[in-house]
Parts: structure tokens; C-alpha cells; sequence
């Protein structure tokens, strides 16, 4: 099957899903990505290399960080960014996307940014819009979240550069959680011989082990040994009936509390994609803790999209021409 | 045709280096690489002046003119611009000189981290050809080449610099 977001040549296109994406791509917006790090720490945090080009976010789903993190990585690509917040704009009055992601073409949009609640959403519009403009999924219902997946292993590889030796643990709702699906593709695309998800059996896909895990139900084994422990979130707003007795009890079985993290290797760090419940899936002197690498993980956020735009917009005019 | 040794050509703009050092004074000058070849020369440049400069890279690929084009490169690597160019004298080092078009581009990302006070440029080879009104201030030999001829330094497992002609695929 033809991989939608790769072209003729095998580059990259749109970015849908890490799901299938080749190694070398990964590493590709990996090595790129560093690159963009430091550009963030210049007098002057811009490139030009999008400069003219138009960047639209188009957000049918609410996400202040998300959101946030590609505006201003556009930004400091020199881009022009129209965020569209369609919630409360035209499709409230009927609009169908297609009819909104045409009018945005007709404004001359180069590049769209699409979260949206349902799955598919972002191959949609990318199977619509005219060759030369490209689709970066921001995060579509429960399938894929790929450029927080790409952005989860950038901040592994940066403190623990040996992806070959590492033990990884995913902790919590991976039912509901796209990143974990796009972490888990991410890490052993790039060769972690390890990952390990640690859930109950409520919050587990059906067959899980296909993608290539281990899988846990208890804190204590799960986390044993583990160089990188990934929370994830848990979802309430995606959750359906009794998955779950009460917050409380999660927090007691599965919450990253010191204790359970000194199960881990003593320098393990500490992954969450955000926005945490503190108390539900992690202690709050666990997510401020030294092994914590939150806020790093958002810091390379920007460096990361800034890395997807920079690697779509690139090699796309001499295409089309 | 014969190719000049790029070695002989290294002692050459090492001298000139160390000639604009005096004028400049040593704290006030800075020495920025372009990778990858231009880094190879800092380096070597550094260790024979003896003198302790502050210096940096670059890799100017996300301004370049011709980025839609091109895209980036899978190799392009970080700039490492550790210190405060504001003031300073840089001394950009190149390989070859020859559109001038990475020069420039350089330049506007040396801008975006501060007002230097003045930069200059050291190349091995200036192969004529240029495309804007830039030229090299320091040079070690001067080529005249044609389009289709890619000029490329290299450098061996020992360190040693190695000069190549080849025909180019696009000339």
C-alpha cells in the first residue's frame, strides 16, 4: 500500500502518523530537530526559512499547549499563522471541513495543522488538499498523535542517547491515549528493545501486544529496572462508563508516587505529555521532583514541529514546479 | 589539472589569520567555521595560532536562498555560537568560496545573534564564479574553474586535507 505521506521519492509529505514512517525519516526530524534547539536561546529566536508561507492551525478540538507550541514554532520559522478555533466558528453553523479547508486554500495556505476529535480527520484533509501543501496531524480522536510521540523520544534520545539499551514503560491509559500509540511506534521504529506498558485492564487495547510490548498490571514489576517512564494521561473526557472505580483508587494502583518510582532505575527519568492530573496519575513531588523532565519535554516541543515544518516545506516548491 | 596542496594553502591563511589578530587584538576576534570543511579548518587553525579565541560554528542551511528547493540536508548540524558576537571582529572560515550565496547566508545568521563589529572571510580556495558582491578577505589560492567541475575538501582518517575534482551531476 502506497503510504499517503511520503512522496514518489520517499520523503516526507504530510505528517499523519508514525505508524509505517521509515527510520530514516524518524531520525531525519530528529537530527533536524536539534538543530532548532538552540536557535531558541539566540537574540533573535527566527529563521527565515518559512518566511511567506502561511501556516493554519486548524483546531475542531481544544488544545491551549498543543496549539500553542505549533504557533510559536511556525513563528520562529518566520511563518505567517492563522489559528482557526472551528469549535466556535463556521462548522457551529454548518460548514463541512472539506468546505473549511478549501476556503483556507483559497486564501493561499501553505501548510495545515489539524487536531481533531475524530480518527482520521488529518488523512482526510490530506487526501483532499492540492499536491504542494501539506497536513500535520495535531492529534485525531484515539489513533495518532505524531509530532508528541516524535518530540517524547527526542527528549529520551537527548538524556539517554543509547535507544539500543533502554527499558521503556508506558504507565496508564493507553485505551484512550494516541500518544501512546505514537510513542510506542516511535520507540521501537528506532530500535528500543524494551517497552513496557503498565495499566489496567479497563485502559488496555484489545491485543496490545501486536504493537510490540510487554504488559504489565502492577506498578512493582512493571516498572522494575526501567531507564524511562512515560504517564500518560488519563482521559476523562474520552472515557465512556465504569472504566475505573474512582481517581482515588487509580492514584493508590497505578499514581507515580516516590515510592513506586524508586522501583525504577535510581536515574530514570520522568516523562508526561500534559495537561496532568496531579494526584490521579502522578504525585506532585514526583512531577516536580528531580528525575521530572516535563518541562524539558515542552521546551522540545517547538524544536521538534519546528523540525516537521521545516523538513515539509522544504523540497516542496521544487516538487511542484 | 593540477590541484594545489591544501595544506601548504591551510599555512597560508593560518599566516594571514594570525597577521589580522594582531590588528584586531586577540580578545576582540572571534573565529566562526562553516561546516563541514570550514570547521576542519578552524580547528586546525586554532591549534597552530595557539591563542585562546573564543569560536563557533555554523551551519548556515536554514538561510539559504535556495531552501525550498533543496529542503535541508539530512547531515546539516547545529550551530554552536557559545559566545557574545556583539562587538567582536569575526573571521568566518569557508573551504571553498563560490556563488558567495552560503556566505551570505552566514552572515544573516551571525546578525541574528548579535551586532559583531566587523566580519571577515578566510577561505583555501576562492574558484572565482561569484553571484553577489561578496568576496573573501583572506584566501589561499585563487582557482579558475568551470560549472560543471565540484571542488571538494576532504579529510583523511589521520586529519590530513585532501582537495578532489569531479565533474558535477547538475553543471
Amino acid at each position: 500500500m502506497v503510504n499517503p505521506q511520503l512522496d514518489s521519492e520517499g520523503n516526507l509529505k504530510h505528517l499523519l502518523t508514525i505508524e509505517g514512517l521509515p527510520k530514516k525519516i524518524l531520525t531525519q526530524i530528529l537530527d533536524t530537530a536539534e538543530t532548532f534547539v538552540n536557535v531558541a536561546e539566540r537574540d533573535i529566536k527566527k529563521v527565515p526559512l518559512l518566511r511567506g508561507k502561511t501556516v493554519c492551525n486548524i483546531f475542531f478540538e481544544n488544545s491551549t499547549r498543543t496549539r500553542t507550541t505549533f504557533e510559536i514554532a511556525a513563528k520562529r520559522l518566520s511563518a505567517d499563522v492563522i489559528n482557526l478555533n472551528v469549535n466556535t466558528s463556521s462548522q457551529s453553523k454548518g460548514e463541512t471541513i472539506l468546505d473549511t479547508v478549501d476556503n483556507l486554500i483559497a486564501m493561499h495556505a501553505d501548510m495545515f495543522v489539524v487536531r481533531h476529535s475524530q480518527s482520521g480527520a488529518a488523512h482526510f484533509i490530506a487526501a483532499h488538499v492540492p499536491s504542494g501543501i501539506s497536513v500535520i496531524n495535531a492529534g485525531d480522536g484515539r489513533h495518532a498523535h505524531p509530532t508528541q510521540g516524535l518530540l517524547d523520544v527526542f527528549t529520551v534520545r537527548k538524556y539517554k542517547p543509547d535507544l539500543h539499551n533502554l527499558r521503556v514503560a508506558l504507565v496508564g491509559d493507553v485505551l484512550h491515549s494516541r500518544v501512546a500509540r505514537s510513542e510506542i511506534h516511535a520507540l521501537t521504529t528506532l530500535g528500543v528493545p524494551e517497552v513496557r506498558v503498565i495499566a489496567p485492564k479497563t485502559l488496555l487495547p484489545a491485543e496490545v501486544e501486536k504493537l510490540g510490548v510487554q504488559v504489565f498490571h502492577d506498578m512493582k514489576t512493571g516498572l522494575k529496572d526501567v531507564d524511562v517512564i512515560m504517564m500518560l494521561r488519563l482521559q476523562n473526557e474520552r472515557m465512556t462508563g465504569a472504566l475505573l472505580p474512582s481517581a482515588q483508587e487509580y492514584f493508590k494502583t497505578f499514581g507515580l508516587t516516590q515510592e513506586k518510582l524508586s522501583y525504577a532505575k535510581s536515574n530514570a527519568i520522568v516523562m508526561h505529555p500534559g495537561p496532568m492530573n496531579r494526584g490521579v496519575e502522578i504525585d506532585s513531588s514526583v512531577a516536580d521532583g528531580k528525575q521530572s523532565v516535563i518541562l524539558p519535554q515542552v521546551t522540545y516541543g517547538i524544536a521538534v514541529r519546528m523540525a516537521v515544518m521545516a523538513i515539509l516545506a522544504g523540497g516542496s516548491a521544487g516538487e511542484s514546479a | 589539472m593540477t590541484l594545489p596542496n591544501p595544506e601548504d594553502l591551510l599555512a597560508e591563511i593560518t599566516a594571514k589569520i594570525k597577521a589580522q589578530l594582531e590588528i584586531n587584538g586577540v580578545p576582540n576576534t572571534a573565529l566562526v567555521g562553516i561546516h563541514s570543511g570550514g570547521v576542519w579548518l578552524m580547528q586546525r587553525i586554532l591549534k597552530s595560532i595557539k591563542q585562546d579565541l573564543p569560536f563557533g560554528t555554523l551551519d548556515a542551511a536554514l538561510y539559504r536562498d535556495d531552501y525550498a528547493q533543496r529542503g535541508l540536508k539530512s547531515e546539516s548540524k547545529p550551530s554552536n555560537i557559545a559566545f557574545d558576537v556583539t562587538d567582536k571582529h569575526l573571521i568566518l572560515i569557508d573551504d571553498i568560496f563560490y556563488t558567495g550565496r552560503t556566505t551570505r547566508a552566514a552572515m544573516n545568521e551571525l546578525f541574528d545573534y548579535g551586532r559583531p563589529a566587523s566580519i571577515s572571510l578566510a577561505v583555501l580556495i576562492n574558484r572565482g564564479g561569484a553571484e553577489l558582491p561578496i568576496a573573501p578577505n583572506i584566501v589561499g589560492a585563487e582557482l579558475v574553474l568551470k560549472p560543471n567541475q565540484d571542488l571538494q575538501l576532504n579529510q583523511d582518517a589521520d586529519g590530513k586535507l585532501l582537495l578532489s575534482l569531479q565533474k558535477a551531476n547538475n553543471g
